[in-house]
């Protein structure tokens, strides 16, 4: 895994794309005003569909600007709007001191911990010959590899997320339903 | 690329913990949480690259869950509005102790 063979072009845009991801990130969570913070996430997500295709996952790179930029996201924004809570004014986010203090804390201790667990050791037998997924692509295509294993090995586990969805829809309607006297009409 | 990937993930979960620790609009709170699921995607697609495909079939596993609990999470958040009038979390304390 040496850098040096990288073209200077690729290592560019990761870093770029990784710097856009976690600025968007410190602006979703400082922003006021839900609209502008449900915006910023969706660029941290375009930014982190950009890292995807540069480390050659594609599909799940077009996934995500589908899935997440798109579905997900605009749930969230059409919620806002539909609860009318766009106004920055009604909703004194952000807690006090106190909690920011405490925040800052549990987040250095978590990045801490999280550093030392990037630096634990794999076993380099895991590891697969370099560019083994590149030169899959190449040969079968970007979909291919994933859809080998998917439906294949893991193929309960993708049954058994049909059924996931199923429950939640239904628990979706079933909590989003207006009930109850006060509001029965 | 993997140690970078790792360090980007990292900084992005962080962010999505302070995030879900220091805003009390519930609605900001549910987005960290998807924000700290995306840097868990980052992980495992650059897991993927060195040590095969099955990274990426978890991503898209991570994606469907995201999905549905993001469909049930915002009915809840929907629920209490209609019962509170607010999607404020200090307003939403009859669990504390």
């Amino acid at each position: 895994m040496s850098h040096g063979e990288l073209p200077l072009f690729y290592v560019f845009h990761f870093y770029l794309f990784g710097i856009i991801a976690i600025a968007s990130a410190l602006a979703f969570v400082t922003r006021k005003s839900p609209v502008a913070a449900v915006l910023w996430l969706v660029n941290t997500m375009f930014s982190l569909a950009a890292l995807y295709v540069l480390l050659d996952a594609q599909f799940i790179g077009v996934i995500q600007v589908l899935v997440y930029a798109g579905a997900i996201m605009v749930v969230f924004l059409f919620v806002i709007m539909l609860l009318n809570l766009g106004h920055v004014s009604e909703i004194a986010d952000a807690r006090g001191m106190g909690w920011k203090l405490a925040a800052g804390l549990v987040g250095l201790a978590l990045l801490a911990q999280v550093f030392a667990l990037t630096r634990a050791q794999v076993p380099e037998a895991l590891a697969l010959p370099y560019g083994t997924i590149a030169q899959q692509v190449a040969a079968q295509g970007v979909i291919a590899p994933l859809a080998g294993p998917l439906f294949n090995e893991y193929l309960l586990a993708f049954e058994v997320t049909s059924v996931l969805l199923l429950a939640a829809v239904v628990g979706a309607v079933v909590l989003g339903k207006r009930r109850g006297r006060a509001d029965a009409r | 690329m993997l140690a970078e990937s790792l360090f980007f993930s990292a900084v992005l979960f962080t962010i999505g913990v302070v995030g879900v620790l220091t805003r009390r609009n519930a609605i900001i709170v549910f987005m960290c949480v998807e924000l700290m699921l995306n840097a868990v995607n980052l992980t495992f697609v650059a897991f993927a690259r060195v040590y095969g495909v099955a990274g990426q079939v978890f991503v898209f596993f991570v994606m469907t869950v995201a999905a549905a609990e993001a469909a049930v999470g915002l009915a809840i958040i929907i629920a209490l509005f209609r019962h509170k009038q607010t999607v404020d979390l200090s307003n939403i304390n009859l669990l504390k102790g």
